[in-house]
């Protein structure tokens, strides 16, 4: 931990564009202070670089407070780097020592290919959720909120679930690029709910069939994922998910006439 | 996507057939190692042959033995099919190392113990099975199994070939036992806590019993 | 000389909404299927309209600007939304909820709009849960309340401290529903840079794709705004580093006039800014009032130490501190609205009683309540008869710890400061603009067939918003007043395009062949070579920096004439600057961040214009519009309702002429009153 200003070396990765080859470059920066996020230490290095009249290093960001989901950098081989529970742009730079040496690289995965520098292209869990991680419920049909008493266990666990910020970090720390954290909190939260019963089978078959479309790796319980979940979601979800895989693939009738979501 | 070409299909499919062969794979580990176990009675192996034919002979036990390769046949066939896909799914890797802050070296490798596990049996049944089989099959008896055991690790390299091959199974079953309810959906906070300690305690005692005989015998302890 | 028609129904105040809901035309579904909505924004209002539009059978292209509809602002509203469904029997009532934010907003607000929002604030609930939004219970399983800032009542519904993500991903979800269902098209990392109007009327946009920076054409039969608020325009703000004007304001440029642009939300809660690398501000939930103390100490020398580092907050003895809202406010105490505890932090540091080394921060103290509220209490239960003073903090730390739990990490993760153990530092942040499009009743702007929801309208806030009304009034807006205003609209556009069916030259059968199209395309090519092309000195955060100090110091929580003045001219200064110095990097066809930032900075560097003419007309002050020269000898804000009782719309000229439009505002169902909260 320091607390006096300090210089660092920074080696980021550095890609034009999808189609071209990246690699790692290193920078000098100078003068950073310990109260400084990582993403505003970034920032100086980008006005560094414009001065130069170089190009700025693009990452993703939006909120900065950790909710958004956006900010995506893989830190010494770790995502949102050496902090466990939050995400890059909240950590702050008196986690680093005058003199480090910080590696910068995009999320790795087939299923997220970097768009440019240390911009991945994440689509691919929308595509998940627009399978599947909803309830099909349209407005204006909805029954007075407090009909459906829901214990209070329940929406808690439901609301850990929901936590989610859809960043990607456990795809990028699991060994085998996995998303199943992702996908299972999705599965889970909705499972959690009675508002979700109706559709519980199609949404995990669904949503686990497009997990594997999209050419993520397979879950070999590591736990790297909850590790590095900057909202701390559990594994138990994937193990929920795993059982309601398995329910829905031996009980599920075939439909009759495919509709909604379903095919 | 229908609801049974998912269940083959799928990544998670996969994961529950590893789970579950590796679960009767275990079960497998826990007869054999108390069979062999008997060992350690030190009456000249009596105990020991008597009990190993029958395992020989039996042949609800012999039909048993087939589902057991074919067991293993899949959870090796499982394995490399989610090995290559998971290589696929990062085609470039990482020039930061920091996985050791959130997962342990050993289930991140486990297709590297269970590689080395294969080798480590094909050595094995080289040594004892496909010997005592194909004897069987010539003259429809049995070889003495324990004095092949005494003269087989009367070599120090095959003792050392042997405890490697059980320190691997030992990090494999420490992943692998506790993956596997993972794997099944069989988690809650109530039991996942006895899970993990018996998990652990499986994982270093049966490895420790089986590294055990080699050793002894090599020794000499038991005669 | 007002242009203005609020298109508001005629009859009774609560009676308004159901009439109009059932005499508004509809149109039938299988022209629904004929027509195309463009929604620019995926946040609340955004995803919500986008979805429900969907679902009734219409064409819907979504536009955001992040990789993801899910990534929208709204994510970030930590405390709640609010709703009249009177669950706590605590006497609340649409009635009493359309009171309090027309009180809240300083009788600003037009009173038609938000009784119609109140009367829509319980179906946002039923809607939310039966998506599956896990919003927090109590252990019989029913909805938990809680209170807010500026109300009596508990109507905060709420998830832990994220209830602006609980919301957006239950609308995102029914958002992604309808993209899997083929009935939106989606376009994440897309800016809108042009409206395209035809004879007047919005017909489409153009977008830049921002991964290959092609432009794009989009036509639309009408064309929503969901791209929330500007206050960015600070620079140093608690909204997102994206969070833009672009779209309003290419659209005021078209013809939609911008209403009350000075109306800014200075949130009180937010971390102190602790350096120049500053880049954004974070917000503390306002909830924290509920249990958190404000103070500053009672003696200057006491602040002088406090900042120098020499005392730290616990040696300033209890009868030496001074809870300086609960003196003024005996009856809100810390709960006063939003811009009444705003400047009353800012007159104590001015006052030189600030505590940090800056001068600018106040104590959000959590000991008292900690061990005296939920301590004691944790006690009784336990039944212990006669606790320490550290058994007391120990048990009333765990339910800190339950309530703000996430809250308190935060704040520790920035600042490497245990509010557990040391109070907060608070200081005002920019928080949200109560101003925005002018729409009338039906949410539309002044250009024909472009409306304007949530936060990127003016409509329903005021001069100030009431704490947790923000997510309220985005879903209002979304899910239940655009799907039925917007009818009234498209039932013409029916009428329309059966009659010029047969014309080859229709704007249906040309769409983005029409040569408006074309020319907004190159409008928009020019403004982007234009950027590339200066190749100055300075960076685009240069100016955007230097327009921000310019914009807090002169446009902040406190205005006067005299500094006004001096701000139009500082910005035009900066502006011409900007166009003359500005280095932006990389080039037009690729992801190319600094272009992004510059074309944005460029339009704030217009509005905040725009925003020091409005708050130099408005000699008043009113809600988050506080004009040093306009207040009680108390220091409160004094309103004009004389002179000032309208809404000021303001109509782009070109070359930098606004002409200023009023829309007079009527209080027929509630007494005008001055704002009290003592």
């Amino acid at each position: 931990m320091s607390s006096g200003n300090m210089n660092l070396t920074l080696k980021i990765w550095r890609q034009k564009n999808a189609s071209t080859a990246g690699k790692l470059i290193t920078y000098q920066v100078a003068d950073i202070s310990p109260d400084m996020s990582f993403l505003e230490m970034i920032d100086v290095l980008n006005e560094q670089l414009i001065q130069k009249g170089e190009e700025p290093v693009a990452f993703d960001h939006d909120c900065r407070e950790g909710i958004c989901g956006m900010c995506s950098l893989y830190i010494n081989g770790r995502p949102h780097g050496p902090k466990y529970g939050i995400t890059t742009c909240q950590l702050h730079m008196r986690s680093f020592n005058h003199g480090d040496t910080i590696i910068i690289e995009p999320w790795r995965a087939k299923a997220f290919p970097v768009v440019k520098d240390l911009v991945v292209d994440r689509s691919a869990f929308d595509r998940i959720i627009a399978k599947g991680g909803f309830i099909s419920v349209n407005t204006g049909s909805a029954k007075d909120a407090n009909n459906i008493p829901i214990p209070k266990q329940n929406a808690d666990e439901a609301f850990e679930a929901a936590a989610c910020i859809g960043c990607g970090a456990c795809v990028a720390a699991c060994a085998n690029g996995s998303a199943m954290l992702f996908v299972s909190a999705k599965v889970s939260q909705l499972t959690l709910l009675p508002q979700g019963k109706p559709e519980r089978k199609e949404r995990v078959l669904n949503m686990v069939g497009q997990m594997d479309a999209e050419g993520f790796g397979n879950c070999s319980n590591t736990g790297a994922c909850e590790a590095e979940c900057p909202k701390g979601i559990s594994i138990e979800n994937i193990a929920r998910m795993n059982r309601e895989f398995l329910v829905a693939s031996l009980t599920k009738k075939e439909p009759k006439n495919s509709g909604g979501g379903a095919m | 996507m229908s609801g049974n070409k998912g269940l083959l299909k799928s990544s998670v499919a996969k994961k529950v057939v590893m789970g579950l062969t590796g679960l009767f794979l275990i079960t497998f580990l826990i007869v054999h190692a108390g069979v062999n176990a008997l060992v350690f009675l030190n009456d000249g192996g009596q105990a020991y042959l008597k009990a190993a034919s029958f395992m020989g002979t039996n042949p609800l036990i012999r039909a048993m033995e087939i589902v057991l390769v074919l067991g293993l046949l899949i959870h090796i066939i499982d394995g490399i099919m989610i090995t290559a896909q998971n290589r696929k799914a990062r085609p470039i890797a990482y020039h930061g190392k920091g996985a050791s802050a959130n997962s342990t070296w050993y289930s991140r490798s486990m297709g590297i113990l269970g590689l080395l596990l294969l080798l480590f049996l094909i050595i094995h049944s080289a040594h004892f099975w496909i010997p005592n089989r194909s004897n069987q099959f010539a003259t429809g008896h049995e070889i003495d199994l324990y004095e092949r055991m005494k003269f087989i690790f009367s070599h120090i390299w095959v003792v050392g070939i042997y405890v490697g091959g059980c320190i691997a199974l030992a990090f494999h079953l420490l992943h692998g036992f506790k993956s596997a309810f993972q794997s099944l959906g069989l988690n809650h906070s109530k039991y996942n806590p006895m899970i993990k300690t018996v998990g652990m305690l499986f994982a270093i005692l049966c490895p420790l019993l089986f590294a055990l005989m080699p050793i002894s015998m090599y020794f000499g302890f038991i005669q | 000389m007002s242009v203005l028609d609020s298109k508001i129904p005629e009859g009774p105040l609560d009676q308004k909404w159901t009439t109009y809901r059932s005499t508004v035309p509809l149109v039938n579904p299988a022209n629904k299927r004929n027509l195309e909505i463009v929604v620019v924004g995926s946040g609340l209002a955004g995803s919500s309209a986008a979805a429900t539009l969907a679902e009734m059978g219409y064409k819907v292209k979504v536009f955001c600007f992040q990789d993801s509809p899910r990534r929208a602002h709204s994510i970030a509203a930590q405390g709640g939304v609010n709703a009249a469904k009177n669950y706590q029997n605590d006497g609340d009532s649409i009635f009493r909820l359309f009171y309090d934010t027309i009180k809240g907003g300083d009788y600003r607000a037009r009173e038609a709009n938000v009784h119609r929002l109140s009367e829509v604030s319980g179906n946002i609930i039923d809607q939310c849960v039966a998506q599956g939004v896990p919003l927090a219970r109590e252990y019989g399983g029913l909805l938990s309340n809680r209170s807010f800032g500026g109300t009596q009542v508990q109507r905060t519904f709420y998830a832990a401290g994220q209830t602006g993500q609980q919301l957006l991903l239950g609308a995102y979800s029914a958002l992604q529903r309808q993209i899997g269902l083929g009935n939106v098209q989606m376009f994440a990392r897309h800016e809108m840079l042009e409206l395209v109007t035809i004879d007047g009327v919005a017909r489409g946009i153009i977008a830049r794709n921002l991964i290959t920076g092609e432009l794009e054409k989009h036509f639309g039969h009408a064309v929503l705004l969901c791209t929330g608020g500007y206050g960015n325009v600070f620079f140093l703000s608690t909204n997102a580093m994206g969070s833009n004007v672009t779209a309003a304001w290419k659209a005021n440029k078209k013809g939609a006039f911008f209403a009350n642009p000075c109306y800014t939300q200075i949130h009180p809660t937010c971390i102190p800014v602790s350096g120049d690398h500053q880049s954004k501000l974070t917000l503390m939930s306002e909830s924290l009032r509920n249990d958190g103390r404000i103070w500053v100490p009672k003696k200057k020398e006491d602040a002088e130490e406090l900042r120098s580092g020499k005392k730290k907050p616990s040696d300033i003895a209890e009868d030496d501190r001074d809870y300086y809202l609960e003196r003024r406010y005996p009856a809100f105490g810390n709960l006063v609205p939003r811009d009444v505890a705003s400047r009353a932090a800012k007159e104590r540091c001015d006052a030189g009683f600030g505590v940090n080394a800056t001068g600018q921060a106040v104590f959000l103290d959590f000991q008292f309540n900690m061990k005296e509220k939920y301590g004691r209490a944790e006690a009784t239960k336990k039944g212990i008869s006669n606790p320490t003073d550290a058994q007391l903090k120990a048990l009333g730390k765990d339910v800190v710890k339950e309530k703000y739990g996430n809250l308190f990490d935060m704040y520790k993760q920035i600042t490497g400061v245990d509010p557990y153990e040391e109070p907060m530092q608070i200081y005002p942040a920019v928080h949200y603009t109560m101003g925005g499009l002018w729409v009338d009743y039906n949410l539309m702007t002044t250009i024909p067939g472009l409306y304007a929801l949530g936060e990127a309208n003016f409509s329903d806030h005021g001069a100030n918003r009431l704490g947790a009304s923000a997510l309220m009034q985005g879903l209002a807006d979304g899910y239940f007043v655009i799907p039925y205003t917007i009818g009234a609209y498209l039932s013409t556009e029916v009428s329309r395009m059966s009659a010029e069916k047969g014309k080859s030259d229709s704007i249906d059968k040309l769409k983005t062949q029409h040569p408006a199209f074309d020319a907004a395309l190159q409008n928009t090519q020019a403004q982007i070579h234009k950027l590339l092309s200066i190749k100055g000195t300075k960076s685009v955060d240069y100016f955007h920096k230097k327009l921000g100090k310019v914009m807090w110091d002169k446009c902040g929580m406190a205005r006067n004439a005299e500094g006004l003045k001096v701000a139009i001219k500082e910005i035009q200064a900066i502006r011409d600057e900007f166009w003359k110095e500005v280095r932006v990097t990389g080039e037009a066809n690729e992801l190319n961040l600094e272009l992004e930032k510059a074309g944005r900075v460029a339009d704030f560097l217009e509005l905040g214009e725009l925003m020091c003419m409005d708050a130099l007309q408005r000699n008043e002050s009113c809600g988050g519009h506080f004009r040093e020269e306009y207040q009680t000898e108390e220091g409160e804000a004094q309103r004009d309702d004389a002179h000032f009782s309208f809404v000021a719309a303001w109509e782009n000229k070109g070359n930098g002429q606004f002409e200023l439009h009023k829309e007079n505002l009527e209080f027929k169902a509630i007494k005008v009153a001055q704002r009290s909260y003592k």
